[in-house]
């Protein structure tokens, strides 16, 4: 079955500042109805990533294949569908006409009033593309991807104009869009979203892959604690082998314990050592996981 | 499958009101304020022509390469709002794109002259069928040029550009063209306007007023500028669009 394969592309844009190495080496096979998220902090490389899979990108090295095809092809044959991460609606025409507009391009388009019902602004069908919200807009953007039912659907960082319950919804039409055995890769900088809504999480940062693997890997990998506390005296080795500790160091009096589950890890250290003092739970963050991953800083590289 | 697009793009244009009203109304009330001061003048600086007639003619050639010009206003928004790139990601053939672009620059094209003719009508100019309609058709042939210049345009400057560009070409073309006065049938200024389109679209509207056809020399220059024009067109949309 061939799905989306990239192999070996590379992507160096010029800026004032000199080249920026947007993408640097990137292998990726993704098979026919998979859902795939692209994770990884602004500047990794994703948008440029998804811009060389859709074609509006032409790769310095490497190539694309979309279902055994260029992305100029897939792209013509109407196999693709896609929400760019930034772009307006054109102008003066209502949400129905846009969708519609957009669906008459292509070979086998979904029901334009389905697409409506499937993304939630059937109410706004009337509505003229220019009175929007901004988490209507998105919705709209996103009709005007699937309408198309695509074989392949590409998310570029999708949610971020909507509000909490929007972004749940939207989800659940992905899902229930994937579910009709349709590839789809998406990128985000939430380990939440990605954990939640793919199959398989490709972690990028300074434009490459650092990690591939089902979410429970990469929330491991990613979603680490740090519990730091005041307290001489205490063994290391001991403190590394407390339940939910991945790793511990001392800096003088303090202590760091890097924690795969910090829950489990406070109640253990506060039992053993109840004198621990000046107790801080951080989460590492997406850019603080890449630093640990990578050994260097992810705002090092430019978008 | 374009046809629903060419149709929601015609759409499109027709309810942008601020821009329908200022395109259609410049030349209108221009027309009216001009004509209906020397709606009497009968023999127009000894022409032989009434004012109503003459200015007719002039604003026809004027707002119909106004309007369509503006197709490249209207390119420039939409590449800034991103739509070009979402446009690159559906199967619709550039061919198909750019003739929407020029069939709507056709369309305020033709909106603009009728609401001319309608007011030249309504101030008593009348005119025999068969030369109305060999000055409208000249007209819309001379509009080729201008069809491909609007897209030009469009894909090269932006969006806050456009403006000042449009309005300080089309002043300069009016006013080479002959627009505004006759050009005198010598000198510089004669040679420069005998070589822009404009020239020749206002030539074309002075069939109206019993000027001769374009002859070889017009229809020679019509036709390299818009050859010229349509290439320079098609490689500033190609770059535009080109994957980087």
């Amino acid at each position: 079955m061939s799905g989306i394969r990239l192999n070996g592309l590379a992507k160096t844009y010029r800026s004032p500042e000199g080249p920026v190495h947007a993408v640097r080496g990137v292998d990726v096979s993704i098979a026919a109805g998979e859902t795939v998220a692209l994770l990884g902090p602004n500047g990794a490389g994703k948008s440029t990533t998804i811009d060389m899979v859709l074609g509006l990108a032409r790769p310095d090295a490497g190539e694309v294949s979309v279902f055994g095809r260029s992305p100029d092809d897939a792209v013509a044959a109407g196999a693709v569908g896609a929400m760019l991460q930034t772009g307006e609606l054109i102008r003066d025409l209502d949400v129905r006409e846009l969708v519609a507009m957009v669906a008459s391009l292509y070979p086998a388009p979904l029901d334009v009033d389905e697409t409506l019902a499937l993304c939630g602004i059937e109410g706004i069908a009337g509505r003229r593309t220019q009175k929007l919200s901004g988490g209507q807009t998105q919705r709209v953007r996103f009709a005007i991807a699937l309408v198309s039912d695509p074989e392949l659907l590409v998310l570029d960082e999708p949610t971020v104009a909507m509000d909490v319950e929007g972004r749940r919804a939207f989800w659940e039409t992905m899902r229930a869009f994937a579910a009709r055995g349709k590839t789809v890769l998406f990128a985000t900088h939430y380990l939440e979203e990605a954990d939640a809504y793919a199959d398989r999480v490709v972690l990028m940062a300074h434009g490459r892959i650092v990690a591939d693997g089902p979410p429970t890997e990469i929330k491991a990998l990613v979603g680490s604690r740090t519990i730091r506390a005041t307290l001489p005296g205490a063994s290391l080795d001991a403190l590394a082998a407390l339940p939910g500790v991945t790793s511990a160091e001392r800096r003088g009096a303090a202590i760091a314990l890097v924690c795969s589950d910090s829950d489990a890890a406070i109640r253990a250290l506060l039992t053993v050592h109840p004198d621990a003092a000046d107790i801080e739970i951080a989460g590492a963050g997406l850019e603080q996981a890449f630093v640990q991953l990578t050994g260097e800083a992810a705002g090092e590289v430019l978008a | 499958m374009s046809a629903t697009y060419l149709r929601f793009e015609l759409l499109r244009t027709l309810r942008n009101r601020r821009f329908l009203f200022l395109s259609l109304g410049f030349p209108l009330v221009f027309y009216l304020l001009v004509a209906g001061s020397a709606r009497g003048v009968r023999d127009l600086g000894d022409s032989g022509l009434s004012a109503p007639l003459y200015y007719m003619v002039g604003l026809v050639s004027f707002g119909a390469m106004s309007a369509m010009l503006s197709s490249g206003a209207r390119i420039a928004a939409e590449r800034q709002a991103g739509w070009h790139r979402q446009v690159r990601i559906t199967p619709l053939p550039p061919r198909a794109y750019l003739r929407a672009k020029v069939l709507t620059g056709y369309l305020m094209a033709l909106l603009t002259m009728a609401v001319l003719f309608a007011a030249g009508a309504a101030m008593g100019v009348s005119l025999p069928a068969g030369r109305w309609l060999e000055m409208t058709g000249l007209i819309l042939v001379g509009l080729v040029p201008f069809a491909a210049l609007g897209i030009l345009v469009g894909h090269l400057v932006s969006v806050e550009a456009i403006g000042p560009a449009m309005g300080g070409g089309i002043a300069l073309l009016a006013f080479l063209g002959g627009t505004w006065f006759p050009i005198p049938d010598h000198g510089l200024l004669h040679v420069v306007g005998q070589l822009l389109p404009s020239y020749w679209l206002v030539q074309a509207g002075h069939v109206a007023l019993g000027g001769a056809a374009w002859g070889r020399q017009g229809w020679l220059t019509v036709g390299i500028w818009s050859i010229v024009l349509a290439r320079l067109a098609m490689l500033a949309f190609r770059r535009d669009t080109a994957r980087v």
